[in-house]
C-alpha cells in the first residue's frame, strides 16, 4: 500500500510537530520515527522533510540549533516553540474532526450506506 | 569513505538552492543512514551507496528546497546574505571594511582642500582638474588591497603624483582652455592607473586586461545606478527640509553631491568585485540591445548625408560629439568582445557589427576631412588638437578592428586576434591622455 501524496503532505506538519513535542530532535531521527510509527508505510523523502522543517522554522513553529556530534560533523536540532504548540493544537482539532467523521462513516452504528453520498453530489450539481 | 562524503558534498554545494547549512544537515542525515546500515551488517562503502540511493536524485531534492527557499535563486549580494563558506565570509567582511575605509577616505578627500581656503562653489579652476585625484587613488588603493599587490604599488603611486603635478604645476589662467582639457583627460589617464592596480602583477596578460574592460563597463553601470538612487535621496532631502523651512541647498551642493560621488566610485567598484560571479554582467546585455539600434542610426545618418549632400558643420561641440560617437561604437565592439566565447564560430551578431563599425568609420572620415580643412585654415587650439588626436587614435583602432572582424567573419583569423588587438591597444589611450595632460599646456604656451 502506498499512501497518496496529498494525504502525506497534509499530515506531514502535525506529524512533525507532534514528534517534536516529545523533545528536540533532528532530521534523520524524525524520519526514522515516522517510518517506525507507520510500520514502514509512510516513507518520507528528504525532499519532503527538510524543506518542511525549514518552512516550520520560518513560520516560527520550531526553532533550530546546531550541535557538534563526533568530529567535524554538525547536527541541526529542532525544538517546538509555543507558537508551534498552538498550531499543533489547532491542527489536532481539525484532524480530530476529520478522523471522527470518517470513523462515524466507516464504523458507525446501523447499516453502512455508501450511497448516501449521491444526494449530496446532486445538490452540489444544482447550484 | 571521507573522500566519498567530500565528493558528495561537492555535488550538493554546486546547487544554488542548497546552502552550506543544508549540506551540513543533509550530510548528517546521510551519515546517520550509513551508520544504521553498517550496524545491521553492511560494509561501509555498500552502506554509503545505499544511503545515497535512498536520498534520491539531487534534482528532485533541490527542487523541493527551491520551493521553500525561492529567494535563493535570486542571488543576494554579500551585504546581508550568509556566505557559502567560512573563508569567503571572512574575506568578504574584510572587503567590506576596506571598501568603507576607502569610500570614507574618498569622501573626506573632497573636503580636504577647504582646510586650505578653497571653496567648491568658487574655485572651479582648482576642483576641475583635481576632481579625479580625490577619488581614484582610493579606488586604486581598494583594488590593490584586494589583489594584495605590492610590486606595482610604487609605480601606481608615482603616476598619481605625476597626475597631481600635471593638474597643479602649470601656470594656467583660471579660465584657460587647458584647464578644461586637463579636467577631461586627467580622469582618463588616471583611470588607466586604476587599471594598473586592477590587473596588478599580470599587466601584460591580455585576459587580465580584458577583465579590466569588463570591470570598467560594470563599474559604469553600477555608478549610474547608484547615482540614480542618490538623485532620489537628494530630491527627498531638498523637499523635506524645505517643507520645514530649512534650506538644504548648501549641504546638498557642498557635501552630499561631491562626497557622495567620490564615495560612489569606490562603492561601485566593490559591488562589481563582490558580485563578479553572482549575476550575469549587464554591460554585454546592453551591448546586444543597442548594437542593432546604433547601426540603424548610423546608416540612416550616412544615407541622410548622401541624400541631402549637406556637409557636416564641424564646430568644436560637433567634433566632440563625433569623438563620443566613436567611443560608443568602440564600447559596443569591446563589450560584445568581452562577453563572447572566443571559440564560438562567427554568428549573425558578429556580422551585424560590421555595418556598425563601417558606418562609424565612414562618418568619421568625413568629419576628419572637415576638421583638418578647418585647422589648416584657422590654425589650431588645444581643444581642436586634443579632439583631433583622439579621433585619429579611435579611427586607427576601428579601422584595424574592421579588418580583423572581416577576416574573422570570413574565418580567416581566430576571434582571439581581435581580442588581443583591443587589449593591446589600451596603452595607446593612456599614452594619449597623459600626453594631453602633461605636454599640451607647455606646447600651447598655457592658453
Amino acid at each position: 500500500m502506498k499512501v497518496a501524496k496529498d494525504l502525506v503532505a497534509a499530515s506531514a506538519t502535525p506529524m512533525v510537530l507532534g514528534i517534536l513535542t516529545e523533545g528536540k530532535s533532528y532530521g534523520y531521527a524524525i524520519l526514522r520515527r515516522i517510518n517506525r510509527l507507520s510500520g514502514g508505510e509512510l516513507d518520507w523523502t528528504e525532499g519532503l522533510l527538510y524543506p518542511l522543517l525549514h518552512r516550520l522554522e520560518r513560520l516560527g513553529y520550531v526553532e533550530s540549533s546546531w550541535q557538534s556530534v563526533t568530529g567535524e560533523r554538525r547536527r541541526k536540532y529542532y525544538r517546538i516553540t509555543d507558537n508551534g504548540l498552538a498550531e499543533l493544537a489547532e491542527q489536532r482539532r481539525q484532524w480530530d474532526t476529520v478522523v471522527d467523521a470518517l470513523k462515524e462513516i466507516w464504523l458507525g452504528p446501523g447499516d453502512v450506506r455508501p450511497l448516501t453520498a449521491i444526494p449530496l453530489e446532486g445538490r452540489a450539481g444544482q447550484r | 569513505m571521507e573522500a566519498q562524503f567530500a565528493q558528495w558534498r561537492h555535488y550538493v554545494q554546486r546547487r544554488p538552492e542548497l546552502q552550506r547549512s543544508d549540506a551540513d544537515e543533509l550530510e548528517d542525515h546521510l551519515r546517520g543512514c550509513v551508520d544504521e546500515l553498517v550496524s545491521v551488517g553492511l560494509r561501509a562503502d555498500e552502506a554509503f551507496l545505499v544511503a545515497v540511493k535512498r536520498m534520491g536524485r539531487l534534482d528532485d531534492l533541490s527542487r523541493e528546497f527551491a520551493r521553500e527557499h525561492s529567494e535563493r535563486l535570486w542571488k543576494q549580494l554579500a551585504l546581508t546574505g550568509e556566505s557559502n563558506s567560512l573563508g569567503a565570509e571572512i574575506r568578504s567582511r574584510g572587503d567590506l571594511l576596506a571598501m568603507v575605509v576607502c569610500a570614507a577616505g574618498a569622501a573626506a578627500s573632497v573636503k580636504v582642500p577647504e582646510l586650505f581656503g578653497m571653496r567648491l562653489a568658487e574655485d572651479g579652476w582648482f576642483y576641475g582638474p583635481n576632481a579625479s585625484l580625490f577619488a581614484l587613488p582610493w579606488l586604486a588603493a581598494f583594488l590593490a588591497w584586494r589583489r594584495q599587490a605590492r610590486r606595482p604599488l610604487i609605480g601606481i603611486l608615482a603616476l598619481f603624483m605625476l597626475g597631481a603635478v600635471a593638474a597643479n604645476a602649470y601656470p594656467l589662467a583660471n579660465t584657460s582652455q587647458s584647464v578644461v582639457i586637463t579636467s577631461i583627460h586627467l580622469p582618463i589617464a588616471l583611470w588607466f592607473v586604476v587599471g594598473l592596480a586592477y590587473v596588478a602583477e599580470d599587466w601584460r596578460s591580455s585576459r587580465r586586461r580584458m577583465d579590466f574592460i569588463r570591470f570598467t563597463g560594470e563599474w559604469f553601470v553600477y555608478f549610474i545606478l547608484i547615482a540614480l538612487g542618490g538623485g532620489v535621496l537628494t530630491a527627498f532631502t531638498a523637499g523635506t527640509f524645505q517643507a520645514i523651512g530649512i534650506d538644504p541647498e548648501k549641504f546638498i551642493t557642498q557635501w552630499l553631491l561631491p562626497c557622495g560621488a567620490a564615495a560612489t566610485t569606490v562603492v561601485a567598484a566593490w559591488l562589481v568585485e563582490a558580485k563578479q560571479s553572482v549575476v550575469e554582467n549587464i554591460a554585454p546585455v546592453l551591448t546586444r540591445l543597442f548594437t542593432p539600434l546604433f547601426t540603424a542610426v548610423l546608416l540612416a545618418f550616412l544615407v541622410a548625408i548622401v541624400w541631402t549632400s549637406a556637409g557636416i558643420n564641424v564646430e568644436r561641440e560637433a567634433l566632440i560629439l563625433f569623438d563620443l560617437l566613436l567611443v560608443v561604437v568602440l564600447g559596443l565592439l569591446l563589450y560584445s568582445i568581452s562577453a563572447r566565447d572566443p571559440l564560438a564560430p562567427p554568428g549573425l551578431f558578429d556580422k551585424l557589427q560590421l555595418p556598425l563599425v563601417l558606418g562609424a568609420l565612414a562618418i568619421d572620415v568625413l568629419v576628419l576631412l572637415e576638421i583638418t580643412g578647418r585647422i589648416t585654415e584657422y590654425g589650431t587650439t588645444p581643444n581642436k588638437a586634443a579632439a583631433l588626436g583622439e579621433n585619429v587614435i579611435l579611427l586607427a583602432n576601428l579601422a584595424w578592428s574592421t579588418w580583423l572582424l572581416l577576416r574573422f567573419v570570413r574565418r580567416r583569423t581566430p576571434f582571439a586576434a581581435l581580442e588581443r588587438w583591443q587589449t593591446g591597444y589600451l596603452p595607446m589611450y593612456a599614452a594619449w591622455a597623459w600626453i594631453v595632460v602633461l605636454a599640451f599646456p607647455p606646447l600651447f604656451s598655457y592658453v
